[in-house]
């Protein structure tokens, strides 16, 4: 647990970089620092591994003021990764990756053994292994960025804006990856980000901060949403932030009808339904049959009953004429359809809260 | 032919090695002397400048305009001053070549440190590194191409200006010309020549070595850019 007790940052310049700070990052969890640049985000990270030292205030380390450790031997027990990833370019990559096993004096063979495995984990080819950081993408550089924070395996990850750099779709997998590789490690993160999206996506808690370096408000994501503590953290969270809060709605309680199916090749289409869906033998869908025009089947969208969100559910209703989704297991076989009707109740029940 | 004038290799067999001061093998050790302790003496005296000139940013702008100003200075008369505190010794061609060479290599130090990226420097200091250890193992490695491009220069450059120290009796094979100049005969200015520009060669031959050596992430890149 990391815990912030009134933090105050101000440079010799004059700048309040961070006002007063009070926080707490659990462990286990990934917290989220979100907030319009230059509100003391990289500040307040900085300040946990020392590269900053605080004005006023403590910052605690599972109980233990950090300004009471040495910065080195502090930092070797932090992993930190930024948005160039600030790879070192004269080191090939397995050496980049070993480079806090090094510095803490682990053999050379073992160091090596631990970066391959690591590289691997954050999902690269083992063959990059011998190249320098010029010769691989934004997105490679950033894996071997966060294979290098976990090299020493510390328990607390300092990201800053560690995704920002990269495409959308190289950072919707770095984004998936990371929750991936969390669930296996139940490190205590710090994640940096401008972008609200983000962080309502990776945050177990998200602290919205405004310029001056205050606490807006701290909250998991799904309070964030629907209960923003002020107009700031409301405009901050952006205009759509009722379909977004849909994201942490399940479908568990969506009632699903199981009658609306018929078989490949069967005939159906007698019970006076205007849209059945047709499936395989083996219970996968293939596609809605219209009473209008039975010669032709329309495209249908699915969710995974029960793990994926109310979002993914509306989504997949509007991604079909029918205006129904097809509720599948994780398998991928159907087991119902939730009609307009079903969603209609479950969001009049989502928007009561 | 026994009474005409020897041709080059009977003149080269007979001076190589007299024991005398002026034999080419005892010029030649003098050449390689005061042209290396020069280059030594400068890369030991830049490399702490540089470092003080970027940790200290306002040191910069005096110390290289100083050092502007001595490389400004032309030789002969330099040579001339310090005779006077020095007499004819090899101090006197090694000094101002250690000061030619400063003059060439703290701005290369500068440059090198410079060129680190700053996210590759934040990330050494969150990694837990040490001043000493991230200047050693981070911002010199990456900073040595620069500071060998300008040590090539000066290798090249001091072994070169050796030879003027011959006006004052300190030239190693500089002092091959001034014999020629009293008493017109060629084999002494050739043999003179190809050998400096001989060893100007090799030690840079030697530095491209070492590039190659220290520095293979540079060739890798420039293979990669062709
Ligand atoms: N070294 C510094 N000296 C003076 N002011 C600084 C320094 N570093 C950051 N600041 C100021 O402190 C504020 C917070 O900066 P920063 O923590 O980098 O914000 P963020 O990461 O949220 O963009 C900004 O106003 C910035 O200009
Ligand atoms: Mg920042």
């Amino acid at each position: 647990m990391i815990t912030f007790e009134s933090v105050t940052k101000r440079y010799p310049d004059g700048t309040v970089a961070v006002d007063r700070l009070s926080l707490e990052a659990p462990t286990g969890e990934i917290t989220v620092l979100v907030g319009p640049s230059g509100c003391g985000k990289t500040t307040s990270l900085r300040m946990i591994n020392r590269m900053i030292d605080a004005t006023e205030g403590r910052i605690l380390l599972d109980g233990e003021p950090v300004q009471g450790i040495d910065p080195p031997t502090l930092r070797r027990g932090i992993g930190y990764v930024i948005q160039q990833a600030g790879l070192f370019p004269h080191r090939k990559i397995v050496d980049n990756v070993a480079t806090v096993p090094y510095l803490l004096g682990w053999d050379r063979k073992k160091a090596r053994g631990r970066a391959m495995e690591l590289l691997e984990r954050v999902g690269l080819d083992p063959a990059l292994a011998r190249r320098y950081p010029f010769q691989l993408s934004g997105g490679q550089q950033q894996r071997v960025g966060v294979a290098r924070a976990l090299a020493a395996d510390p328990p607390v990850l300092l990201m800053d804006e560690p995704f920002s750099a990269v495409d959308p779709i190289v950072r919707t997998n770095l984004q998936d990856e990371l929750l991936r590789l969390q669930s296996e490690l139940n490190k205590t993160i710090v994640f940096v980000t401008h972008d609200i999206d983000e962080a309502i996506k990776l945050g177990d808690r998200v602290a919205v901060l405004r310029v001056g370096g205050t606490l807006a408000q701290v909250a998991d994501p799904k309070t964030l949403l629907s209960e923003p503590a002020d107009d700031f953290v409301r405009e901050f969270l952006g205009h759509d932030r009722g379909i977004r809060r849909l994201q942490f709605v399940s479908t568990e309680a969506l009632r699903l009808r199981t009658d609306l199916t018929v078989p490949e090749g069967g005939a159906g289409g007698a019970s006076g339904e205007p849209w059945l869906l047709v499936v395989t033998g083996d219970g996968r869908p293939v596609g809605w049959r219209s009473g209008e025009r039975p010669g032709e089947l329309e495209p249908y969208g699915t969710f995974v009953h029960g793990r994926d969100s109310m979002r993914t559910a509306l989504d997949a209703a509007l991604l079909s004429p029918s205006g129904c989704a097809v509720a599948v297991d994780e398998e991928g076989r159907v087991v119902g359809v939730a009609t307009r009707r079903a969603l209609d109740e479950a969001l009049a029940e989502a928007a009561d809260g | 032919m026994g009474d005409g004038p020897p041709s080059i290799w009977e003149w080269i067999g007979r001076n190589w090695d007299t024991g005398r001061v002026d034999s080419i093998k005892s010029l030649l050790t003098d050449h390689l002397t005061m042209s290396f302790v020069p280059i030594l003496l400068a890369l030991l005296v830049a490399l702490p400048l540089g470092l003080a000139c970027v940790r200290w940013r306002w040191l910069y702008q005096p110390t290289s305009g100083l050092m502007n100003v001595v490389y400004a200075l032309p030789s002969l008369p330099v040579f001339m001053l310090l005779i006077s505190v020095t007499g004819l010794s090899q101090a006197t061609v090694i000094i101002p070549l250690t000061f030619y060479g400063m003059a060439v290599l703290i701005p290369a130090v500068v440059d090198g440190l410079n060129s680190v990226p700053d996210h590759v420097r934040q990330s050494a200091v969150a990694m837990g590194f040490t001043p000493l250890r991230r200047l050693l193992l981070v911002e010199l490695p990456i900073a040595a191409p620069v500071v060998l491009a300008g040590l090539r220069v000066v290798a090249v450059s001091s072994i070169s200006l050796v030879s003027v120290g011959a006006l004052i009796g300190q030239g190693g094979l500089g002092g091959l010309f001034t014999r020629a100049y009293q008493n017109p005969f060629l084999p002494p200015v050739i043999v003179g020549i190809v050998l400096i520009v001989a060893l100007a060669l090799i030690a840079d031959g030697l530095l491209v070595l070492a590039q190659r050596l220290l520095t293979p992430w540079v060739r890798a890149r420039k293979g990669a850019a062709a």
